[in-house]
């Protein structure tokens, strides 16, 4: 079983801040972390070749210094890493950044499974997994919660949706995005540590993947963020003292006066 | 203070860290408050390859990696001890309870037994402690009696950690009862064998997350093959395991004194009285200045020990002993000072630092307490002197 799983190198922060005129995240100064959802796909890519053998490769596209999440991926125990890089790849879309991971899945070769968090805690747009599925015209199982069984086959895998849980079957090679019900995500190892530091990582540019100056980064993404803002806090609270049975009186009619149902 | 820790010791530092901090430190008041070994985060050690860190790759662990098994022992012991000494003593007291069959054992011995102690699979346990033998191990009582192919051991050993929780224990009993100490032997006694049941658990002021409990041996019959070295080098044996364990120890002593101090200083930098921080007193300052100072030298004699160990020195009971006295002191001092900086909220089992102090008394009793400690380095000492006069 050959297994890729694609992560990202995100902020470590819940309450990233925007460069409104650029459109962009403001990445200064906040440290670096694997994307967590990544970190699930990444233990539930190395649960199945653990039972199954095979291996399981990293990869990222970003700057050089997003080497550090495929050493951090490797230290956890990925067998393989390799590194999308190239100027040309800055400022890609969703579509763009996909069709890159999907080329190099292409280049790899012979994969079987094709794993991904559900999203990125950055963007939080969740489109690379399904884009990556488009792109490579392979089956996609999103959301997934548990996988109920992979063979060289096919692949069982419950999806979590609203209000119930889909189980899809599969054939391979597929691309599944998981959430973080499936599992428990492994600390590293101290071998893997020692592995990860030395481990060579290949880099892999624009012209390593064939493709033309129109498919990547900025000039091959068809979206353009128009404005991007920080919705404004609105806060007008009241604060009452009193005793309580006045208090609950005054709450109560306050609902009841902004016609709360 | 920096120690320029390899790249490899860093590893197990922050590993440590790591299993401290998502494992640990959110239950560790649970463990101590139920008295519950935590085998969850021992399966967590075991999978980061943590048991391996002391024993030759050869037998399936690391310890070259690391310039040998001391200060990896050490490192890892102290960083876990931060957190919980409970939980650093189940994992040290492993390395004790390989440490007959690493030293003294024979190649056979150490393919059969030190592969899946170095996996965690496995652990291990010391049993040399009786009712009447702790401090003078020359008065062990557990009879070990030679009978064909096997000998036959009858006795109680007691406060053994790891103890139930162990599948390897390395056993110290008496094979000739007129030699006294010079009649002890060492023996591997496998969970499981016939006639080998344990007794009560027992109930301790701290580390309670580890466990101790009585070995209990009625006729409990092990193979002449599971004889470490030889008849009547039992006590030599254990001498050079609990010299070569006492860094861990110490380790375990800094990790606790660190993680109390630790929690001082936060909290000295928090609370308020007469309208200020209470780190801006001078009395508060002077106390927290001393036990960092405390603590630092008390690490850099537990480095040194280490490093010189795994230099491959052949005596270092001396210094061995020094560390385990002094962090030991260090600890159960800083940690009460600890307390004292917190007030009533330090005696408070909301807080965490009056475990550290329960946990931080066994340091100067147990792998041989502070006063046998002080003999040891004074007889030392002696011989020394008595060396340069002629």
């Amino acid at each position: 079983m050959r297994i890729v799983v694609a992560v990202k190198q995100v902020p470590d922060t819940a309450d990233v801040r925007i460069d409104e005129e650029r459109g962009t995240l403001i990445r200064e100064g906040i440290p670096s972390i694997l994307n967590p959802f990544d970190e699930y796909a990444l233990e539930e890519a190395m649960r199945w070749r653990d039972e199954l053998g095979g291996t399981v490769t990293v990869m990222t596209m970003g700057p050089p210094q997003a080497e550090a999440v495929l050493r951090e991926a490797v230290s956890m125990g990925a067998d393989e890493a390799v590194l999308l890089s190239d100027r040309a790849f800055a400022g890609a879309d969703t579509w763009a950044t996909s069709h890159t991971l999907a080329k190099a899945v292409e280049k790899m070769g012979n994969i079987d499974v094709v794993m991904t968090g559900k999203q990125a805690i950055d963007g939080d747009t969740a489109q690379t997994g399904p884009s990556i599925a488009a792109s490579l015209d392979w089956p996609q199982v999103t959301f997934v919660g548990f996988v109920r069984e992979l063979n060289q086959d096919s692949i069982i895998a419950e999806r979590y949706i609203e209000g119930g849980c889909e189980v899809i079957r599969s054939s391979l090679p597929v691309v599944i995005t998981m959430l973080k019900d499936a599992n428990t995500p492994r600390l590293p190892s101290l071998r893997g540590k020692m592995k990860a530091r030395k481990i060579e990582i290949p880099v892999w540019g624009r012209e390593d993947l064939e493709l033309p100056e129109d498919e990547v980064g900025l000039d091959g993404s068809p979206t353009r963020v128009v404005k991007i803002t920080t919705p404004e806090i609105i806060s007008n609270g009241e604060i009452h003292h009193g005793e309580p049975s006045v208090l609950a009186k005054l709450l109560v009619d306050s609902l009841l006066g902004r016609e709360v149902e | 203070m920096n120690y320029y820790l390899s790249d490899e010791l860093n590893d197990i530092k922050e590993l440590c860290a790591e299993i401290a901090n998502k494992y640990i430190l959110p239950v560790r008041a649970e463990l101590d408050e139920n008295n519950r070994f935590p085998r969850e985060i021992i399966k967590v050690m075991a999978d980061s390859d943590l048991f391996g860190i002391y024993i030759p790759e050869e037998y399936g662990g690391s310890a070259e990696i690391f310039g040998g098994g001391s200060m990896a022992l050490a490192v890892a012991t102290e960083e876990l001890s931060k957190a919980c000494g409970g939980i650093a003593v189940s994992f040290a007291a492993n390395a004790l309870g390989a440490m007959p069959i690493l030293i003294s054992g024979s190649d056979e011995q150490k393919k059969k037994y030190l592969p899946d102690l170095a996996s965690g699979t496995k652990l291990a346990a010391f049993a040399l402690t009786e009712s009447e033998a702790g401090s003078d191990a020359g008065g062990v009582k557990t009879r070990a009696v030679k009978d064909g192919d096997s000998y036959v051991l009858n006795g109680t050993k007691q406060w053994i950690t790891n103890g139930g929780e162990a599948q390897i224990y390395t056993v110290i009993a008496q094979t000739d009862p007129s030699r006294g100490a010079r009649g002890l032997s060492a023996f591997i006694v496998e969970e499981g064998t016939e006639g080998f049941t344990y007794g009560k658990k027992e109930d301790k002021m701290g580390i309670r997350a580890s466990s101790t409990m009585e070995l209990i041996f009625e006729d409990c019959r092990v193979p002449a093959s599971n004889l470490i070295a030889r008849e009547g080098y039992g006590f030599i044996v254990a001498m050079k395991t609990l010299n070569t364990s006492r860094p861990g120890v110490a380790a375990q002593a800094v990790g606790i004194a660190q993680g109390a101090l630790d929690e001082a200083a936060k909290y000295a930098s928090e609370r308020v009285q007469f309208g200020k921080r209470i780190d801006s007193f001078q009395g508060i300052q002077f106390m927290l200045a001393d036990m960092a100072t405390q603590v630092e030298a008390a690490r850099a004699l537990v480095y040194s020990t280490a490093r010189m160990i795994d230099a491959g020195e052949r005596k270092y009971e001396k210094e061995s002993a020094m560390a385990k006295v002094f962090a030991s002191d260090v600890a159960m001092k800083v940690t009460t000072d600890a307390v004292q900086i917190l007030g009533g909220y330090g005696y408070m089992k909301e807080y965490p630092v009056e475990k550290m102090m329960r946990d931080a008394k066994i340091t100067q009793i147990y792998e041989g307490t502070n006063q046998i400690q002080r003999s040891v380095i004074a007889s030392a000492l002696i011989k020394e002197t008595a060396a340069r006069g002629k």
